[in-house]
């Protein structure tokens, strides 16, 4: 239910482990790579595929705050809000993201664009304050440049 | 100041080419371990260098390592914990995307040390980008033979997976991180057994920081005791701390153990931000309690001397805070972390969590009830020494050190009357 290049991918994953739903995570992400979320399908066939039942598959699912279980926006706006960002002022950031993009945190644009949320600390305490957009990091953001970011995105 | 960690970060990512690795010193450690080496010398060697765990419990690695008994009917692993989340903490991200091949030459000598053939790093899933990059360096590893079957001929095989996380903090401790590694949500296991006896699928597993790793190649180089006199008697070696916060240059600094908190923060980072006062302190990641200026002053970093003044070595994650800081809304700000990272296993950590942030919540609104500060208190109490795993304390401890060294950031929270909420507005 992958796309060739990513049943491959996930066939050659699944070696790693001695068990084969040591591969969950792994799979959750080509998952979300393919169809944005993880969706009711994924769920059943990933259990198929590992050897797991639905309801396990789903109850790992849910654990983890880097899957979701709905459709996100195409680029998913992800706040530091921990104490290093917020000392550098990752609040006005956020202010300047919902001002921005109309929206607030948690949300998802109309066009199905952006989705805001705010995360705890993402490991770029020195570069603060920081966001990710989907997985890429952005260091020492400003207002300012936080305007040129979505401006750019909004292009894309 | 002798760079042992760092020595190669200047090279600016360009070390994780693992023929400029090579150029400059690399995998020099592992064909001396395999050729001069015993297993259990390699562990006596780590005993010497008096090197303890860089994750953040600081437990001695070579004793760790020891632990693991000789003979096993299952597979023993070696498993790198590279799901730094520690608040504060970013020495990892930078120890894997600037020089990569250093860290797996030490899991690879690990991995002999303990005769582990299938090992594992767990990786953050935000770090993604440095997933890449080790899965890069890793099979330049593989081709050049220091990875695979039969290692240089040593009849050592070893192979390494990355692993990616998936946004939980809790996986950050070991039993968790082996059961989320096991495919399942990452809840903390009962211990004992520890992971050394039973760990990942059964077997004896040690559980390894990034940095812990990255300093082995060095310890089989150039000897446990040279590791050693870099830092103090109990503390061997140099360490690489996180500064952020409110200083003119924060990064990430190797400094050797027993070096002044205060140096660190003065001479490394350039001071404090806009000329202004030094508040406090938060000197090994969130999870620790609060320093005063005061109690700075005196703290040098080695893990001895900063618990002598009330705190933890922790990770390395300092992080620094100047007198325009209100320590009640950092507090809440750490106590939102924890509310949102507990994964729900355990009641007191799990109720406990959400009922001191609603408590802190209404005092954010200048709605305290008088006797607030009392039970947030009392609360982290009730936390304190009573949840399944270190996330609990690791909630209740900055609370607790954060009232009783900033009490008046918390009082001005209590609504007494009208004049009060007046004077907050004002």
């Amino acid at each position: 239910m992958f796309s060739k290049a990513n049943e491959k991918k996930l066939d050659e994953i699944i070696t790693h482990y001695p068990v084969k739903r040591s591969a969950i995570l792994p799979a959750l992400y080509i998952a979300q790579e393919e169809h944005g979320y993880v969706t009711d399908d994924d769920v059943k066939y990933i259990a198929g595929r590992l050897d797991m039942r639905v309801n396990e598959v789903e109850e790992v699912v849910t654990f983890y705050t880097m899957y979701s279980r709905k459709p996100i926006g195409e680029y998913k706006l992800q706040v530091c809000r921990t104490l290093s960002c917020w000392l550098q002022g990752a609040e006005q950031i956020t202010e300047r993201i919902e001002h921005r993009l109309g929206c607030g945190v948690g949300e998802t644009t109309p066009d199905g664009k952006f989705t805001l949320v705010e995360v705890e600390c993402l490991g770029y305490c020195d570069l603060a304050p920081c966001l990710q957009v989907n997985f890429d990091y952005h260091e020492k953001v400003t207002p300012e440049g936080v305007d040129k970011l979505i401006a750019n995105l909004k292009t894309k | 100041m002798t760079k042992v960690l760092t020595s190669r970060f200047h090279l600016n990512g360009r070390a994780c080419d693992i023929d400029v690795y090579m150029e400059h010193g690399g995998y020099q450690a592992l064909p001396k371990a395999l050729k001069e080496f015993k297993p259990d010398q390699v562990i006596e060697e780590v005993k010497k260098s008096a090197l303890r765990g860089r994750g953040g419990a600081g437990f001695p690695t070579g004793m760790k390592w020891g632990f693991v008994p000789k003979e096993s009917k299952r597979p023993k692993y070696v498993v790198c914990n590279a799901d730094e989340s520690e608040p504060g903490t970013g020495k990892d991200r930078d120890l894997m995307r600037y020089d990569p091949h250093q860290m797996i030459e030490g899991m690879i000598i690990a991995a002999y040390a303990l005769g582990a053939r299938d090992n594992y790093i767990y990786i953050r899933g935000e770090y993604w980008y440095i997933l890449e990059i080790m899965e890069k360096a890793l099979a330049q590893a593989y081709k050049r033979g220091f990875l695979g079957e039969n290692i240089l001929g040593s009849g050592f095989d070893c192979n390494i997976y990355m692993h990616p996380g998936a946004g939980a903090y809790i996986c950050g401790e070991e039993t968790a991180l082996l059961e989320s590694l096991e495919g399942k949500r990452g809840h903390p296991r009962l211990k004992p057994p520890f992971p050394a006896v039973v760990g990942l699928y059964g077997g004896p597993t040690v559980v390894n920081n990034v940095e812990t790793l990255a300093v082995v190649p060095w310890i089989i180089l150039k000897g446990g005791d040279w590791y050693r006199q870099l830092g103090t008697e109990k503390s061997g070696g140099t360490k690489l701390f996180t500064v952020s916060g409110h200083v003119n240059r924060p990064g990430n600094y190797e400094v050797p153990m027993g070096y002044p908190l205060m140096s660190l923060i003065n001479d490394e980072c350039g001071g404090i931000t806009g000329g202004r006062k030094f508040k406090a302190c938060i000197p090994g990641g969130s999870s620790v309690p609060i320093l005063t200026a005061e109690e700075c002053e005196k703290v040098t970093l080695d893990y001895e001397s900063v618990a002598a003044a009330g705190s933890m070595l922790g990770s390395g994650g300092v992080i620094v805070m100047d007198e325009t800081t209100d320590i009640f809304e950092t507090t809440r700000n750490i106590t939102h972390f924890y509310k949102h990272e507990s994964c729900g296993w355990c009641t007191p950590c799990r109720e406990g969590t959400r009922w001191l942030y609603k408590v802190f919540d209404r005092m954010h609104r200048y709605e305290g009830r008088p006797g607030d500060v009392e039970l947030l208190y009392d609360l982290a109490d009730k936390i304190l020494g009573k949840s399944f795993c270190a996330l609990g304390d690791a909630a209740a401890m900055p609370v607790q050190s954060a009232i009783d060294k900033f009490r008046e950031d918390f009082d001005r929270r209590i609504k007494h009357d009208l004049v009060q909420i007046q004077k907050a507005a004002d």
